[in-house]
């Protein structure tokens, strides 16, 4: 994988006593979806805004693109396109006139600055509604006419803070599809969210955020197998003696745990996929297979049982 | 040595590229959205209908005395008839309200609309971004006045049938400057409340209260205050004076007595003082002989560099709040 686009050395953001962001080290490499997870107040936001150079550090050191945010802001905010959570537009004035403005921010000449909002547009699906005003759009037309303009600049790396908040479904999905097409371009994206099973499809590592410090990274089967010990959970739903189940499944190689959950279902953790082993000595073993399957591990579950285990190591 | 001239220089270039990148852009957006929005045009209407009232009640008084005047055009904005008050007493305080209106949500309705952040996240500074908002503001304030200046010395032309002197056009026109500065004082109020409160709301009413402060409570509150500052004890002449002088010097703290001094000595070239006088300084002086104009513009030269001076201070004060304020909502 290239080069780093995003490397921070123990970047710190104290505001008075509360620290927001605690002794960071972030790597985000050429090219790649990264995504910052965590709960509201967890210091996603504020670790944006230092990229940015919006907010100062306290403390370390940042580089973006290779430049320092603090010292080269120009610089940095004319290769990195931002969209904030809940963007906002200039309600009264059209979508084109909005995006015109901010080409004039980035000193683009005009013949060129009309090519590429056209262009944005276009790829945004908003030609149609471009000269209406934005007080007209709905949530999900706002953002995407944010990354229309984060679009105008032909950015190499872009920031999506909260992308997919309060979009519905649909909305969601569709707006996955553009981060997915943002990175087939070349472009790399970093994005925060809380809301982890949205973004767990498209992102290719993740940090998880708490308090203020990255307490995980990684790509999601790696964090599983980091924090769910066993990465398989194998379910069945067998009829039959429960005692020479269990057994059968135990003795299986490579199973960790068997539970029995409910009246017939059972649960086997394990370090790789046993589906089609666990269903022959379920036969065997005499039992009716009625129903078989492996969940893979969300990202929900690893965040979850990490802070199971954070809060029982905190109480003893 | 090498190493501290590194140094130095890093401190001198800490930041790249100019602080001024995209301040035009800024301006002219900005202009554009005053120029078109509703609350202009109201304010629009409302300054032009007064600007008609006055001039047409003072043409009607000055008919008589065409010919004996030289500054006659000069008296249309000074001229009241019963009931209409004259022009300028008008401007005192229309200007303030558009300047307050032009700002008093220039920077919280930035943040209210959530379009701060995604603006500083483009490749410009915060300097860009309120000198810009501020510059658009003076730049309507202008155009405003000025359209309306061209109005009045039009109308008086064609209702008196006199045209205008060269001197009288430069009085005006310093007149034209004084006001502009006077509004960029509010202008300048009005932003700075913008920068403190998040609420459009509360900045608009801190700006009026501002104003009606200095508009009506700061006479009084001089003349409260002045006894107490420079009390007379045993009713020497000097000491009436210098309670007298305290007093002044306290209501010069207000805009608006500042504004009143400098509109009185242009538009009224026979006004040798705007402080007190003692009948031994006007010895030998030959009283209704208009002043040249330099020497008006001599007289008032304080009050104009003071307004100035406090549109630059408030501005000031207000970029120093801005630049440290979070942007996070």
């Amino acid at each position: 994988m290239g080069e780093l686009v995003v490397e921070t050395h123990d970047l710190t953001k104290k505001y008075g006593d509360l620290v927001a962001v605690d002794r960071l080290n972030l790597h985000v490499r050429q090219g790649e979806v990264f995504g910052v997870l965590g709960p509201n107040g967890s210091g996603k936001t504020t670790t944006i805004l230092m990229l940015l150079g919006l907010t100062e550090p306290t403390s370390g050191n940042v580089r973006v693109l290779g430049l320092d945010p603090a010292r080269q802001p120009l610089s940095v905010k004319a290769r990195v396109g931002y969209m904030p959570d809940e963007v906002g537009f200039y309600d009264e004035l059209s979508a084109r006139v909005n995006l015109i403005y901010i080409t004039k921010l980035n000193g683009l000449p005009r013949a060129e600055a009309y090519q590429r909002i056209e262009e944005a547009l276009a790829r945004m699906g908003l030609q149609d509604v471009a000269d209406q005003p934005v007080r007209t759009f709905s949530r999900g037309m706002r953002r995407r006419l944010g990354v229309a303009e984060v679009l105008l600049k032909r950015p190499q790396l872009v920031i999506l803070d909260e992308p997919t908040q309060g979009l519905d479904p649909e909305g969601a999905r569709e707006f996955l599809n553009i981060i997915r097409n943002l990175k087939q371009d070349g472009i790399t994206v970093l994005l925060s969210s809380h809301l982890l099973h949205q973004v767990q499809a498209i992102c290719d590592r993740v940090g998880l955020f708490h308090r203020g410090r990255m307490v995980l990274e990684g790509s999601v089967p790696e964090l599983a197998q980091k924090v769910l010990a066993g990465a398989y959970h194998v379910w069945l739903q067998v009829e039959g003696p429960e005692e020479r189940i269990r057994e059968a499944l135990r003795q299986l190689p490579g199973a960790r745990d068997v539970m029995r959950e409910d009246h017939n279902r059972y649960r086997v953790v394990a370090s790789e996929d046993l589906r089609a082993e666990a269903a022959s000595v379920v036969v065997q073993a005499g039992g009716r297979l009625l129903g078989l399957g492996v969940e893979t591990p969300s990202l929900d579950d690893i965040y979850a049982r990490y802070f199971e285990e954070v809060h029982h190591g905190a109480a003893v | 040595m090498a190493l501290r001239s590194d140094q130095s220089q890093e401190r001198m270039h800490g930041r790249e590229g100019s602080p001024w990148t995209g301040l035009w852009a800024v301006v002219a957006k900005e202009m554009a959205d005053h120029l078109t929005g509703m609350r202009m045009r109201i304010l629009e209407i409302l300054i032009v209908l007064t600007a008609i009232g006055t001039v047409y009640a003072a043409t009607q008084n000055l008919r008589e005395t065409v010919g004996q005047d030289p500054f006659i055009l000069l008296r249309l904005f000074t001229t009241a008839r019963e009931p209409l008050p004259a022009f300028v007493g008008f401007l005192g305080f229309l200007v303030p309200l558009i300047a307050i209106a032009l700002a008093f949500d220039s920077v919280n309705g930035e943040f209210s609309r959530r379009t701060m952040s995604r603006v500083l996240a483009q490749p410009i500074y915060r300097d860009a971004l309120l000198l810009g908002k501020f510059l658009a503001g003076i730049f309507t304030l202008a155009l405003v006045l000025a359209t309306i200046w061209l109005l009045i010395m039009g109308a008086g032309m064609i209702g008196l049938g006199v045209p205008p002197s060269g001197e009288e056009v430069a009085r005006s026109l310093w007149f034209l400057l004084a006001t502009i500065f006077y509004g960029g004082i509010w202008l300048a109020v009005a932003m700075l409340f913008s920068i403190i409160f998040r609420q459009p709301a509360t900045a608009a009413l801190a700006s009026i209260a501002a104003w009606l402060f200095f508009t009506v409570f700061w006479g009084i509150l001089a003349g409260v205050l002045a006894p107490i500052l420079q009390p007379v004890r045993y009713g020497f002449p000097e000491e009436i004076i210098a309670q007298a002088q305290t007093e002044l010097t306290l209501t010069r703290l207000s805009p608006n007595t500042l504004y009143t001094e400098v509109m009185i000595a242009l538009l009224q070239p026979t006004v040798r003082s705007v402080g007190l006088v003692l009948p031994i300084q006007l010895h030998g002086a030959v009283l209704g002989t208009p002043l040249p104009l330099s020497q008006s513009v001599l007289l008032v030269w304080p009050q104009l560099t003071g307004l100035i001076a406090a549109t630059i201070l408030l501005f000031a004060l207000g970029y120093v709040l801005f630049q440290r304020q979070e942007i996070r909502a």
